[in-house]
């Protein structure tokens, strides 16, 4: 066991810093981290973001693991984290490609026909187009299988009807991977079809969604008799399922420890400005605990998914134990943020960035994780994977499961 | 980067595993524990002997079995699973393990071979009290070869032959090695809350000792065994939490209510998923802690502080679990399940309790990131 470089990783580490320290300007360590779920849907900020992705491609820094004839570098697992952790220190526009290179390329590695991958996969490392993921529903999220935007043969076409919800990016984004329903007649995992949809074809209206943070990150999309080739078709028809359970088994993965992990330098420094009881916030054993636990569960989620990475370069397939990086991490971030702000005590009420503690990057933070706890898959969700999957206990017991899908009741309250 | 178990270690584990299954059921740590003035199972500790466990860590030439510190966890983690009614982790991890790191030339070949072969038990006594122990301010006085003092509770303290005693010397706390059938020594049983392992109190009247280090740097020394020292017993704990989690499942998997088997209710699993999940941040704590233990790495100081405290809230949490989750048979004296929770809080009492840890995991931290020291691991 070694958590140390390998020669070779070494060798990568010092490889990947100098091409950074040309192409990019060192990141303050002391400076906050910073907090970009509110900046993220300027124009101007995609754009930099895809000038630094093509940047990147062009040198042969992108999708590290993706195999070459595809546009990838054919690299492990541990050289992207390598990658990762010194691109990290550096300044760089933020990930608009998470979706796309996490869940959604291995996708279509997985399940595309060698024409398709051909056509999207290099053309979606480099970056200038970008993807969605075109899941959710307005009456199907947790159940994603509920969903109902349908599909229907028309020649060598399908046609689309129906509305997709939460879809990340969708405003800026050039194609969706979308799962549709195709046969409802037939039970309900049983009648699903996985299509690429173009985002910009006749009958897709995006309107984006106001978020409590006060950005509009995420869309509703809406579908009218817009047409897709059968050559967009990812898998067998009804086959849909078994194709969305790789991009949420890769979404796992990839989502790691969302939120929280990382931020315990910033609070530490937060809990030596403030002051409680007269004295530096960093003197009270009640702060000192709860600053100990955070620092602990980050430095655990993060050697818990080196573990898997770890795994994962030796040829294992991403399990279902991915999903604790998100199960811990996600309710891990909002309690930090929550106890930022109650050591700024009245001040914690204060927003403006211009005066309030450490750039009102906490409050930013309160205000975005409530959100990571839904994405990807709820708290309940996950831990119910864990349960059924890792410890094998028994599954939720389903009323819906052999009945054809038309008979199956739903309901949301409008 | 590799965090994985090299074959041979994983040999090492499963061997253990092997053979505490065979030698060391729950049964033969109730025994123990119902066995009015048993302070272990001697059987066991001979077998665990044989098997070259105590001295994994210590070199050949030192009667040892030259393993390292990796191989070591992995045995502390399996003799965890067992509950195993032994002296390990205050025999190897302390004593050895200090005589192992400051002995002089003569106090090795005295000692190492003897507490390697299991002829010798050893201890470690720095409580003198309630709260958790001040180093700086000990009570115990080591002067001229003699301590005098009360240290209380010292664990295993009724088995062990052999004592590292924390006590203030004329410059400053010093460790002494102290033979406790020394004149001068009065040894008291107290009731132990885990009886599956022994409680003493010791007072000392002028008891011949040897210092173990030199005369300065007692505190650092300290720090340093039970940084150390927090390593090992940390897996102790993580054996006896994971193999809690299993029983548990077994049984809710078994026990039927309201016509379903209850780890069928949400409510259930969604616990038994956080505990697997809290165990889970134990353990990656836990290998990092071992890694920078067995390459002598800086970062044991942090990773010490984090792995003993993810480890005893883990075993701790993990035997609170097992109770509910049993329903009225968990708190029945025949179901095992009281075993582990006196385990459970017997370690975690052992050697600082885990808010302590969490305590002098910020001091340290704070100095680290004062000297503008990075993160070796950041993220
Ligand atoms: C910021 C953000 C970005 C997103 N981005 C995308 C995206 O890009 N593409 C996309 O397709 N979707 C996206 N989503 C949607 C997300 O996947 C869903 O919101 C999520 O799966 C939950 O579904 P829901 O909102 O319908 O809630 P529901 O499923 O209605 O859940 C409501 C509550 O019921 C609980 N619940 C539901 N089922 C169970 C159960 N079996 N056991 C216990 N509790 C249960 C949930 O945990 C939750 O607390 C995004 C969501 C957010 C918040």
């Amino acid at each position: 066991m070694d958590f140390d470089d390998t020669p070779q990783e070494a060798a990568f580490r010092a490889k990947a810093r100098a091409w950074l320290e040309q192409h990019a300007k060192p990141r303050d360590p002391n400076a906050i981290a910073p907090n970009l779920l509110g900046e993220r849907e300027s124009a101007d900020v995609i754009q930099k973001a895809k000038d630094w992705q093509a940047t990147k491609f062009d040198a042969g820094w992108a999708c590290l693991t993706w195999p070459k004839e595809y546009g990838g570098q054919g690299l492990g697992r541990l050289e992207a984290v390598v990658w990762g952790q010194e691109e990290g220190k550096f300044e760089t526009p933020p990930n608009i490609y998470g979706i796309g290179h996490g869940m959604l390329g291995p996708t279509l590695m997985a399940h595309g026909s060698e024409e398709q991958k051909q056509k999207y996969i290099r053309e979606m490392a480099r970056g200038q187009v970008v993807w969605c993921q075109l899941f959710s529903e307005p009456d199907a999220g947790s159940d994603l299988a509920g969903l109902r935007t349908s599909a229907v043969k028309d020649g060598g076409d399908w046609v689309l009807n129906g509305q997709k919800i939460w879809s990340t990016g969708a405003h800026f984004c050039d194609w969706g991977m979308i799962v549709t329903r195709t046969d409802p007649n037939a039970a309900k995992h049983a009648g699903l079809t996985y299509f690429i949809v173009d985002m910009h074809a006749k009958g897709v209206e995006v309107r984006p969604i106001k978020q409590i943070n006060g950005g509009s990150g995420f869309n509703e999309v809406f579908f009218t008799d817009v047409r897709v080739p059968d050559a967009n078709r990812l898998g067998a028809v009804g086959d849909g399922w078994r194709v969305a359970i790789t991009t949420l088994m890769n979404e796992r993965v990839a989502i790691g420890a969302g939120g929280g992990a990382g931020r315990y330098r910033d609070l530490i420094k937060l809990a030596q400005e403030t002051r409680r009881n007269g004295r530096p916030a960093i003197e009270d054993s009640a702060v000192r605990q709860k600053l100990a636990d955070f620092y602990i569960q980050s430095k655990g989620l993060q050697f818990t998914s080196y573990r898997t990475l770890s795994a994962l370069s030796r040829g294992a397939t991403p399990g279902p134990e991915g999903a604790i990086g998100k199960a811990v991490g996600a309710p891990m971030g909002q309690e930090m943020a929550h106890f930022a702000l109650e050591l700024q005590g009245a001040m914690g009420a204060v927003a403006d960035a211009a005066i309030a503690p450490q750039d009102a990057v906490w409050q930013e933070m309160y205000l975005g994780t409530p959100g990571l706890r839904i994405a990807g898959g709820t708290d309940e969700i996950l831990k119910n994977i864990i349960a059924e999957r890792v410890l094998r206990l028994p599954p939720e017991i389903r009323v819906d499961k052999d009945r054809p899908f038309r008979e199956i009741p739903t309901g949301s309250v409008k | 980067m590799n965090l994985e178990f090299s074959e041979d270690q994983k040999f090492v584990q499963h061997t253990a595993r092997e053979f505490l299954t065979k030698n060391a059921g729950l049964d033969v740590c109730r025994k123990v524990l119902e066995t009015k003035d048993a302070t272990h199972d001697p059987g066991l500790w001979k077998g665990v002997a044989e098997m070259g466990w105590l001295g994994a860590a210590v070199p050949e030439a030192h009667g040892g079995a030259g393993l390292g510190h990796l191989e070591l966890v992995l045995i502390a983690e399996e003799i965890g699973r067992a509950l195993a009614p032994i002296p390990f982790a205050s025999s190897v991890a302390l004593c050895t393990e200090a005589i192992l790191q400051f002995g002089s030339e003569a106090q090795k070949q005295k000692w190492l071979p003897r507490l390697a072969a299991g002829e010798a038990i050893g201890t470690f006594a720095l409580a003198e009290g309630p709260g958790d122990a001040d180093v700086a301010s000990l009570a115990t006085r080591f002067a001229s070869g003699r301590l005098t003092g009360t240290k209380l509770p010292v664990l295993d303290g009724e088995a062990a032959g052999l004592a590292v005693v924390v006590a203030q010397g004329e410059r400053g706390p010093v460790l002494a090695l102290l033979d406790l059938s020394a004149k001068g020594v009065t040894r008291t049983r107290v009731e132990s809350f885990d009886p599956s392992h022994s409680l003493a109190r010791l007072e000392l009247r002028d008891a011949g000792a040897e210092l173990l280090g030199g005369a300065d740097g007692g505190a650092e020394r300290v720090a340093t065994l039970l940084d150390r020292a927090a390593v090992v017993i940390g897996f102790e704990q993580l054996g006896g939490a994971t193999r809690a989690l299993e029983i548990t499942r077994e049984f809710a998997l078994g026990r039927y209510a309201f016509g379903r088997p209850i780890a069928s209710f949400q409510a259930l699993k969604h616990r038994l998923a956080d505990l697997y999940a809290k165990i889970e941040i134990a353990r990656s704590n836990g290998y990092y802690a071992a890694w920078a233990l067995s390459s002598g790495n800086d970062e044991l100081a942090l990773a010490a502080c984090s792995f003993r405290a993810a480890a005893s809230d883990a075993f701790e949490s993990a035997a609170q679990e097992m109770i509910q989750i049993h329903g009225g048979v968990g708190f029945t004296w025949e179901y095992d399940c009281h075993l582990f929770y006196r385990r459970a809080r017997w370690l975690a009492a052992s050697i600082g309790t885990a808010s302590s840890w969490r305590d002098l995991l910020i001091t340290r931290l704070v100095a680290r990131q004062g000297q503008g020291g990075g993160d070796a691991h950041a993220e």
